[in-house]
């Protein structure tokens, strides 16, 4: 029976010829994720469960991202935890401050995860990878646990959405707007339990940092995993930057979907997510006017440069609106210093904003731009369900960052123009 | 196995930050986590639950973050099962793997009530509502899922091979 990419994926790390939908297998793992939130539950139940060591050290990879530096001293022993078991087991990949990232831009930037990987993270936007051509997916901490422990972890092989593309972006259109639509088109659990298959000639002209938001989302609609193509872009994206070799695996012609899904990028436009859920969206020019208190570019959706380089040219020599709190946050160290050698970080602060170092921090209302009772914010981030970011009754609307750049400038949920 | 208790419900897409927000994830501690289990959304969830009660709710509950503080701070709380019309696919794999026992069955969660007093045998996925007298059969788990129940959570199956 034809296979889509991900249950070729899932049957090569099986070591079957081929799987169906619904088939329960064990996988082989290239890596195993988790961050200083997931990691430390993990650690218990290594510890509880009695293994010695860890299957293979090379293969974990441990990120303190969540509420790094830490953010109280409950948060500084959770980090204590996660770097001394990465020590007692030799774990090659671990990144502590100073060399750490939000762990979903970080892994791919630093070539630890690559087309043809098998992956499980304790961190539900390990969905992110698919970007590169990997089975990539989010799973808990016990998971993580088995998985350092063994090497492996069960799945039950899932059916397949296609999405195919056709057409390319519009100016101040991105990555997040085509995502926000989806979810916005077939729910937040539109694909629950499925893949999100990204195909067609669309596929070409998008970039990386477009590819890896898409698929960071696929969650935010319920599915397993999301996974493009391998092509030009990602070899060259992986050329000089992935540890290992990547192997290249694509869906079967006649390959079998539920369903397929007609997107047209060149009809997208800039989209929200308002509040209290990623499937309530509307496109940003109708909302009307909407008063905000803070703006959040960052995360692991939209903190990579490409969203830094929107946010640069929309704020440069601009001024963030009286009563505005602009919060920017580059998503890795490597692209926090790039800011600062291409004069980015000057710009945003002559704008008003402040620039942090790496966290996920804001997103998930742990710090670093807590809203209070009533406040709006939109964010690049993923989620806007009721007290993420803060109080009960603020609200979080969802957009791409030239949209919080341009809401930034006015005070207002604003769509860039195009020629922003 | 069975439980039998009251039942809270719930609605749609009740997602894991409502069910443990992530001010309080700075502790892996599952009786810290049970204190503030639901408060966004149920401020008294917390002082009125007791063991065996029953977690009754929509579509998709238990979507969003991956954090398996979610199904540990229900269980440690009590919550002897979560019955929904279907669960985010993170915290299905989670509750299994921690040993929360959760079933989906699209009409008794649609007909069961709050306060209703319900029995759930879990082997053969049974669900009374005592206070109607209705009976819901729920699909049971595979032969898989079983045994890493049978063996209290997925690290306890792995090292009895």
């Amino acid at each position: 029976m034809a296979m889509t990419m991900t249950q070729k994926i899932l049957a090569a790390h099986a070591g079957l010829p081929q799987v169906t939908p619904g088939q329960l297998i064990q996988a082989d793992l290239n890596i195993v994720l988790g961050n200083d939130i997931t990691t430390p539950v993990a650690v218990n139940e290594f510890q509880k469960a009695g293994f010695e060591g860890v299957y293979d050290p090379d293969k974990v990879v441990i990120v303190l991202d969540h509420f790094v530096p830490n953010k109280d001293i409950k948060a500084a022993q959770q980090s204590k935890t996660c770097r001394e078991f990465a020590c007692a087991h030799c774990v090659s990949h671990f990144y502590d401050v100073g060399k750490m990232g939000i762990e979903h831009a970080l892994l791919p930037e630093q070539g630890v995860v690559t087309a043809g990987d098998c992956i499980i993270g304790a961190d539900s936007h390990t969905c992110t990878y698919g970007a590169l051509g990997a089975f990539s997916t989010g799973v808990g901490s016990t998971d993580m646990a088995a998985g350092m422990a063994t090497g492996k972890a069960w799945f039950k092989v899932p059916s397949a959405i296609r999405f195919h593309l056709t057409g390319s972006l519009r100016p101040n259109v991105s990555g997040k707007d085509v995502i926000l639509t989806i979810i916005g088109r077939i729910g937040v659990d539109g694909a629950l339990y499925k893949s999100m298959e990204f195909t067609g000639p669309g596929v070409a002209s998008l970039s990386m940092d477009d590819r890896l938001c898409i698929c960071n989302m696929a969650i935010e609609a319920g599915a397993k995993n999301g996974i493009f193509p391998v092509d030009q872009v990602t070899l060259a994206y992986l050329k000089g930057r992935s540890e290992r070799e990547p192997v290249i695996y694509s869906a079967d012609e006649d390959a079998v979907y539920e369903k397929t899904i007609e997107i047209d990028l060149s009809s997208i436009v800039p989209t929200v997510a308002c509040p209290h859920l990623p499937e309530n969206t509307h496109p940003a020019a109708e909302l009307g006017s909407i008063k905000i208190d803070q703006v959040v570019i960052g995360s692991c959706t939209n903190g990579r440069m490409e969203d830094m380089e929107t946010a640069y040219r929309i704020l440069k020599d601009h001024t963030v609106a009286p009563g505005v709190r602009c919060i920017i946050i580059p998503a890795t160290m490597a692209i926090y210093r790039e800011c600062i050698v291409r004069g980015y970080t000057t710009a945003f602060v002559d704008a008003g904003a402040v620039v942090s170092t790496p966290t996920c921090g804001p997103c998930l209302g742990g710090y670093m731009g807590i809203l209070a009772e009533g406040e709006r914010c939109v964010a690049t981030t993923n989620r806007n369900f009721v007290g993420r970011m803060g109080h009960v009754k603020s609200e979080i609307y969802l957009a791409s960052p030239a949209t919080a750049a341009a809401s930034a400038l006015t005070g207002f949920i604003t769509a860039p123009k195009e020629d922003m | 196995m069975q439980t039998q208790g009251t039942v809270f419900k719930y609605p749609d897409n009740v997602d894991t930050d409502v069910i443990i927000p992530a001010r309080y994830l700075n502790t892996p501690n599952a009786q810290e986590l049970a204190k503030h289990c639901m408060e966004d959304i149920d401020t008294s969830f917390v002082s009125s639950v007791r063991p065996g009660d029953i977690m009754v709710a929509g579509w998709n509950f238990g979507c969003g973050s991956s954090r398996e503080h979610a199904p540990l701070a229900i269980k440690t709380c009590g919550i002897g099962c979560v019955i929904a019309k279907s669960f985010a696919r993170i915290f299905y794999r989670n509750a299994i793997n921690i040993g929360l026992p959760i079933l989906e069955c699209e009409q008794a969660a649609e007909e069961i009530q709050p306060g209703d007093r319900v029995d759930v045998n879990f082997d053969t996925g049974v669900i009374t509502d005592e206070t109607t007298g209705k009976q819901y059969q729920a699909e049971p788990f595979p032969e898989f899922i079983q045994r890493i129940i049978r063996a209290g959570g997925l690290l306890a199956s792995l090292k009895e091979g």
